[in-house]
């Protein structure tokens, strides 16, 4: 006779304690707890050049690197400030034209070049998306998805900045070492920058902007200004990936303009779990090394990603990081009813 | 009437399409008061808010805080001199815990300069004052709801946490729609000293309300809306006992039950 009843409890970890961000450490234990995951994520990240077979494999890394920035750049306007931009297209071919004509124009090194084109990207995006920031939701989305398409037939039509060709002859990274841990290094850089700013007071007024944007505004704060800032913080990040991608393959071109640099930081981001930052990270080393892999498949690799994507959306909808930082906090057990 | 003008709302018209919403609405705040704005359901009290707070822009006719025009100025910058409001279906921020909800208006410009609630947020960090709200307004520190997310907060809380959010700004005008509706006669019974208290801080309150008699027990002044005119004004007795009030609410129970009580 098996017919009591048994449901699953969930319990709360000891030392999450009263607030998400209070933690009441008691021993070494306790400390390894938390820090153990940061750490193997950091450990991970630096050493995975070292494991990769060869050359191929290690610009693979680097360009799941230039991808999960974009995913976290994504995630941060969609998941803490509420815009859901599909201007990743836009934000890497701003910031790759304007890498690539510093460059080979002024002959400005690679490693200063960058920088510069992530704020000078940012600022051109900001301004270009300042009138579309009082939209929402899948209204924003519309809008970012069209500056990439106008911005490449712009080029084309006018034959400016190379054209068809591209800029050519763009410098590469000293070595590619550098190229590796520059990326990987902005990586760490952006994923807990951003993880630190979205838990003080200024990320905190962003995310109020994404729950209600009313009451930010009868807080007396002015909401476009903190969308533009939170806008020009992703943008430059995306120009930062461009401008890294014009370095790595030393050539600008339409093709920066392409969809895939807007679809799929968001493919990544619903895999890895939105709004965890680190998820998005996860889900670019996942898909873009499955990308690779599919190579010798040509468009039916598309096919293979639509499922994966379904299959994500489907069963676990919240994708891997949620589900494991929830596993990790929290007990569960079977208990009588 | 020797009380200084802090509002003053002069011949303020809004009409939504066809409907007129407020037809050359004028009256006055003192400053210091509690002022009830009442009228039955649709005679455009929210909408006078709306109007004052820069939420919804007016038709024509103008608003004056302390003797500036505010009348076409965007939320945010009404907000910032002074003039906050609360909202009839709450807006807290339902993803933070309760004190971070009130971090935000500590962080906004006015806060900055003023300091924010009784200038504690030049003292300490934010989240401790937003505790020191919460605990002011009824949040029992101890039992940690303080720091319970806003979304598994009951309706009781919410409304509190509304008043909370325009205390941090340290405003000079509190205008609050509904804070009353859809709390039990207990949850009201501890509503009614803090809105004296918040009185007695030297901050003019504007009340929209439909629980009349709890209103009138701490409002100074009544202005009573009929289809977006002013039927009349005065203080609350005189309120209670005018005939066209009466008929203005012809039918709801709330008035007789008031009516008969007073």
């Amino acid at each position: 006779m098996n017919d009591e009843q048994r449901r699953k409890e969930r319990l709360d970890r000891g030392l999450k304690v009263r607030a998400d961000s209070l933690y009441a450490l008691m021993s070494w234990r306790e400390l390894g707890y938390l820090t153990l995951p940061r750490f193997v994520l950091i450990a991970g990240i630096l050493v995975m050049p070292f494991l990769m077979p060869s050359m191929y494999w290690q610009r693979v890394i680097s360009v799941a690197c230039i991808y999960a920035i974009l995913a976290m750049s994504f995630d941060l306007l969609a998941h803490y400030v509420g815009l859901v931009s599909l201007g990743g297209a836009f934000f890497i071919g701003t910031g790759g034209y304007i890498a690539a004509v510093l460059n080979t124009s002024l002959g400005i090194p690679p490693l200063v070049c960058i920088p510069i084109a992530a704020i000078a990207g940012g600022v051109i995006c900001t301004i270009l998306l300042l009138p579309c920031l009082p939209l929402r939701g899948v209204y924003f989305a519309i809008v970012t998805l069209m500056y990439p398409l106008a911005l490449g037939r712009v080029i084309e039509a006018l034959d400016i900045l190379g054209g068809t060709d591209g800029i050519l002859g763009v410098e590469s990274f000293p070595n590619r070492w550098v190229e590796q841990y520059f990326v990987i290094a902005m990586v760490l850089l952006f994923l807990f920058g951003l993880r630190r700013l979205v838990n003080v007071d200024l990320g905190l007024v962003l995310r109020a902007v994404k729950d209600n944007d009313q009451a930010v505004k009868a807080s007396g704060m002015s909401i476009a200004f903190f969308k533009a800032l939170a806008v020009f913080i992703a943008s430059g990040m995306g120009c930062l990936a461009g401008a890294c991608i014009v370095h790595i393959y030393m050539w600008s071109g339409i093709s920066l303009f392409a969809l895939d640099f807007s679809i799929l930081p968001i493919a990544a981001t619903v895999i890895g779990g939105g709004g965890t930052l680190v998820g998005p990270v996860l889900g670019c080393f996942i898909l873009v090394p499955i990308s690779e892999l599919l190579r010798e498949f040509g468009t039916l690799r598309i096919v293979a990603y639509s499922v994966i994507l379904m299959a994500f959306v489907v069963f676990r909808s919240e994708g891997i990081m949620n589900y494991g930082q929830r596993k990790y906090h929290q007990f569960e057990r079977w208990v009588k009813v | 009437m020797s009380r200084e003008t802090i509002l003053r709302v002069e011949d303020v018209s809004k009409t939504f399409g066809g409907i007129l919403a407020l037809n050359r609405l004028s009256f006055d705040v003192g400053r210091g008061e509690v002022l009830g704005i009442i009228g039955p359901n649709g005679s455009g009290k929210t909408t006078v808010v709306n109007c004052i707070t820069g939420f919804v822009k007016m038709s024509s006719g103008k608003v004056f805080f302390k003797g500036k025009d505010i009348s076409g100025k965007p939320p945010h910058k009404i907000a910032d001199m002074g003039v906050t409001r609360t909202f009839q279906v709450m807006r807290p921020y339902y993803s933070l815990p309760a004190y971070k909800n009130l971090v935000i208006p500590l962080f906004s410009p006015r806060a900055r300069r003023t300091g924010g609630w009784r200038g504690g947020g030049k003292l300490g960090d934010r989240n401790t004052v937003g505790i020191d709200i919460l605990e002011e307004i009824g949040f029992e520190r101890d039992s940690f709801v303080p720091y319970k997310m806003a979304s598994t907060l009951p309706t009781g809380y919410l409304k509190r946490l509304e008043l909370a959010r325009c205390l941090a700004l340290q405003p000079e005008v509190i205008l609050c729609d509904e804070v009353f509706s859809g709390l039990s006669m207990s949850e009201i019974a501890s509503m009614v000293p803090l809105i004296e208290r918040i009185q007695m801080d030297g901050i003019t309150v504007v009340m929209i309300e439909h629980r009349l008699r709890e209103l009138f027990r701490v409002a100074n002044r009544i202005v009573v809306l009929n289809f977006g005119e002013k039927l009349m004004e005065g203080v609350p007795e005189e309120v209670m006992s005018d005939e066209r009030v009466r008929e203005a609410y012809f039918g709801s129970e709330e008035v007789e039950e008031v009516m008969t009580y007073a």
